[in-house]
């Protein structure tokens, strides 16, 4: 038992060795060009990190990560091309944004299809209900609203 | 008291449970009335015991008992009383027991004023709730005792995780799981209601207002959360997709849909089934949440268990709770469409739609969360599913729902006349597209800003001018019923939400800067001075503290103070300075020395400005009010106050017999 303890205190040991670099300013052309990598970044997975993106990850792979995109910036890469070197390297795990492909159709075109499927069961049973009958009149007196 | 106490206070509180479970619905089976009077003194009694047991925890905190493995685990000497207290739900073992007492709060509240409904149903109902209770105390019990022993005693424990010494974290998982745990009520009336096969719609009347009041509650849970993901993860985000975050948001937006359903079902009769349906999927989403959460299954920020045990254990329990429902569902649903015919134009349509897309919402979530988990399971290979996706969807998915809003209040039950519509819409659209044209001068055309101030004031408008409506139709007193005002605050909020929501994301500005004490840096029209770095220290830490000056065209806003905490077990955490303002934040959060021998010397800086953020859970506050003001209306009680007096005298002449 002491030694889950231990354990716990050791990850957290572990856990500060590789804090705070979350921030990191770097050597941006112009304003617009910080807008493009904060957005890049933000859709990038840190692969060592519990579900955070590379925009806010303190770990030291997200900052050397990070270092990358901004040099395939840097070098004139497309939003596209760099996403491209990161998934030949990391496999689809690195994109926040799944590509769509015969993996992942049911993941983007599923609420479509339950939108539909549904869809179908509410114009169902509004035309149902129309036919029942002849809706009561609503009272005028203001309580039944 | 010791530990051992507290256990064998929760044994007693489980065979109560199965008491409170099993007997009173044999009772309700077979018309024994000896057997249904045990369902309150056996909810109370598990409380009791359920409340003892939480009490021996929350003293072995208080008094640094580091012989209790979890208080060990979660707490040390140097840690302040109330983050003390605030460990007790800090980790597994703790928030499930907090989980079986707020389930005990709940049993006991309706225990209490359910003096009025018939006999039969509320022993079924309370039976419902011993089950449930069943489960989680089993669950504490043989896979997550928070009293077992630590020997030898260590003569330190270990820390808090940093990131929950917030005051948000102390108030977050208490308020969130009020309002998990309170769909059970409505998820127990609906299988009261099945298994009686009574599917009056009078039973929809009871569980009403115990549906609001949980998802005001949960409205709150959530809000809390995103404040303090906000305040304290130092990223000034305030949602993130997160697993965790949508394992919360699924029982939300499926509670929306509840709360109208209900209303259509309490008031016009139609919509029976489908609102049962909705109450077991509103409480099947609270226990996937737990699961989610507490299994160990995501490896998110927020999962900190990790034990196959517990999570098989989870999964059995949720697949007996949700599969029975449905099978009984399947079994005993109203076949039959009962309750008054709708024209296409009313509310119910209306109504309708409004529900179909809050459950596609709910499901695209729930298919976003678990699809990685899925791929995985199947070897489909990893992928990520994150705010890209989310953030596509949902407002899509929501667009129907904002439009049809205004309308809303207009539309009458049954069958409602066009022309007020057409007046409404001229004039809700009117209002909109002239606020956006003028709003698109002030945001240089930034088309999601211009988005949210449309769609707020075409939300808003529409709320104001029925209220203008009601004020000049109604006589006094008879104008806004507390369920009516319940309804508009919370359509209020909608509106605020989105100003909030769209402005914050589309005018926010952050920049990553280095600057050495004495420069300055202009973020969002805002002059960040940094002055150097100081120390600070609190109860149980130590930290750098930035100075930062904040000015604006000469004038002085702000001096901020974000610091860099390292924690008494070598744990670092920033905690960021805001400087709150109705129309925009100033957020402040601080890296590292750029040289770590030189701290006087240059640091990394984050610097943001939020546009109108605050907005955001000021809009979820109101829509907590709307739910709980709805909650109060005297429509749910009138009618069973005259009950209750023949049912008090009743219960009298059998005491005395």
């Amino acid at each position: 038992m002491f030694a889950s303890i231990m354990l716990i205190v050791m990850l957290a040991l572990l856990a500060t060795a590789a804090i705070a670099q979350a921030i990191d300013p770097l050597p941006f052309r112009d304003h617009a060009e910080e807008l493009r990598f904060q957005h890049l970044t933000s859709e990038l997975r840190c692969l060592v990190c519990q579900d955070e993106d590379l925009a806010d990850s303190n770990a030291d792979f997200a900052r050397d990560l990070r270092h990358k995109v901004f040099e395939l910036m840097q070098q004139g890469e497309s939003d596209d091309q760099i996403k491209q070197y990161l998934v030949d390297r990391y496999s689809d795990f690195v994109l926040y944004d799944p590509p769509v492909n015969s993996r992942t159709w049911l993941l983007w075109f599923g609420p479509l299809l339950m939108l539909l499927a549904g869809g179908m069961v509410v114009v169902y049973t509004i035309r149902k209900r129309t036919r029942a009958g002849t809706p009561a009149a609503p009272t005028e007196n203001g309580d039944d609203w | 008291m010791t530990p051992e106490l507290g256990q064998l206070a929760l044994i007693l509180a489980l065979l109560l449970a199965a008491a409170q479970c099993a007997l009173p619905l044999v009772g309700a089976w077979r018309g024994n009335r000896a057997l249904m009077a045990i369902a309150r003194p056996a909810a109370t009694g598990q409380a009791v015991f359920v409340a003892l047991a939480f009490a021996i925890l929350v003293s072995a905190f208080l008094r640094f008992d580091f012989s209790v493995q979890y208080v060990a685990a979660n707490s040390n000497l140097d840690l302040p009383w109330y983050y003390r207290i605030a460990a007790v739900w800090g980790a597994h073992e703790g928030s499930m027991l907090l989980w079986v007492l707020i389930l005990n709060v709940w049993t006991v509240a309706l225990a209490l004023f359910s003096r009025q409904l018939p006999e039969v149903f509320v022993a079924r109902v309370l039976g419902v709730l011993g089950f449930i209770s069943v489960g989680f105390l089993c669950f504490i019990l043989f896979t997550s005792n928070p009293f077992g022993r630590l020997l030898p005693m260590p003569p330190d424990g270990a820390d808090l995780n940093p990131v929950l010494q917030d005051p948000g974290m102390t108030f977050h998982p208490p308020v969130l799981y009020m309002g998990y745990v309170g769909f059970s009520v409505a998820f127990a009336f609906s299988i009261a209601a099945l298994l009686g096969g009574s599917m009056e719609q009078s039973w929809v009347r009871w569980a009403r207002p115990w549906t609001n009041a949980a998802w005001g509650f949960l409205s709150c849970g959530i809000v809390a959360g995103s404040w303090w993901a906000y305040a304290e993860l130092g990223w000034g985000g305030w949602w993130f997709w997160d697993p965790v975050e949508n394992a919360s948001f699924m029982p939300w937006l499926v509670g929306v849909a509840l709360i109208h359903a209900q209303a259509v079902t309490e008031k016009r009769g139609s919509l029976r089934a489908w609102t049962i349906l909705l109450s077991l999927f509103a409480f099947s989403l609270s226990l996937l949440g737990t699961f989610l959460v507490r299994s160990g299954i995501l490896t998110s920020v927020h999962a900190f268990a990790s034990d196959p045990r517990r999570g098989t254990y989870i999964l059995c329990f949720l697949a007996i709770v949700v599969g029975g429902a449905l099978l009984l569902y399947a079994l005993r649903a109203p076949k039959v469409a009962g309750g008054k015919a709708f024209a296409l134009v009313s509310r119910e349509s209306a109504i309708l739609i409004g529900n179909l897309m809050f459950t596609v919402a709910a499901a695209m979530v729930m298919l976003g969360t678990l699809f990685p988990l899925l791929g995985d399971a199947l070897n489909l290979g990893k992928i990520s599913v994150g705010p890209p996706y989310f953030g596509l969807l949902f407002p899509l998915l929501m667009l129907p729902v904002v439009l049809l809003l205004p309308f809303g209040p207009y539309l009458r039950w049954g069958k409602s006349d066009a022309p007020v519509l057409k007046q409404v819409l001229v004039r809700v659209g009117v209002a909109a597209v002239a606020c956006a044209i003028v709003a698109a001068f002030f945001v240089q055309g930034q088309l999601k800003a211009i988005a949210g101030v449309a769609g707020a004031v075409w939300v808003g408008v529409g709320v104001v001018l029925y209220v203008v409506k009601r004020w000049r139709d109604m006589a006094p007193g008879r104008r806004y019923p507390a369920e009516m005002a319940g309804m508009l605050l919370a359509h209020v909020g909608v509106a605020v939400f989105l100003i909030g929501v769209l402005l914050s994301e589309s005018l926010s500005v952050t920049r990553d800067v280095r600057l050495a004490p004495g420069h300055v840096a202009v973020v969002g029209g805002y002059t960040f001075r940094f002055d150097g770095v100081t120390q600070a220290t609190g109860p149980n830490w130590v930290a750098e503290q930035g100075v930062v000056t904040v000015t604006r065209n000469g004038a002085p806003v702000a001096v901020m103070h974000p610091q860099k905490r390292t924690y008494s077990h070598e744990q670092v955490q920033t905690t960021s300075a805001i400087d709150p303002g109705v129309t925009r934040d100033i957020y402040v959060a601080l890296g590292e020395p750029m040289d770590a021998n030189h701290v006087e010397g240059a640091w990394a800086l984050r610097l943001y400005t939020k546009p109108f953020v605050r907005w955001i859970w000021g809009g979820g506050l109101f829509m907590m009010l709307g739910g709980f003001v709805s909650a109060t209306d005297r429509r749910f009680r009138v009618k069973r106050e005259t009950e209750a007096t023949q049912t008090v005298t009743g219960v009298l002449q059998e005491s005395k017999a």
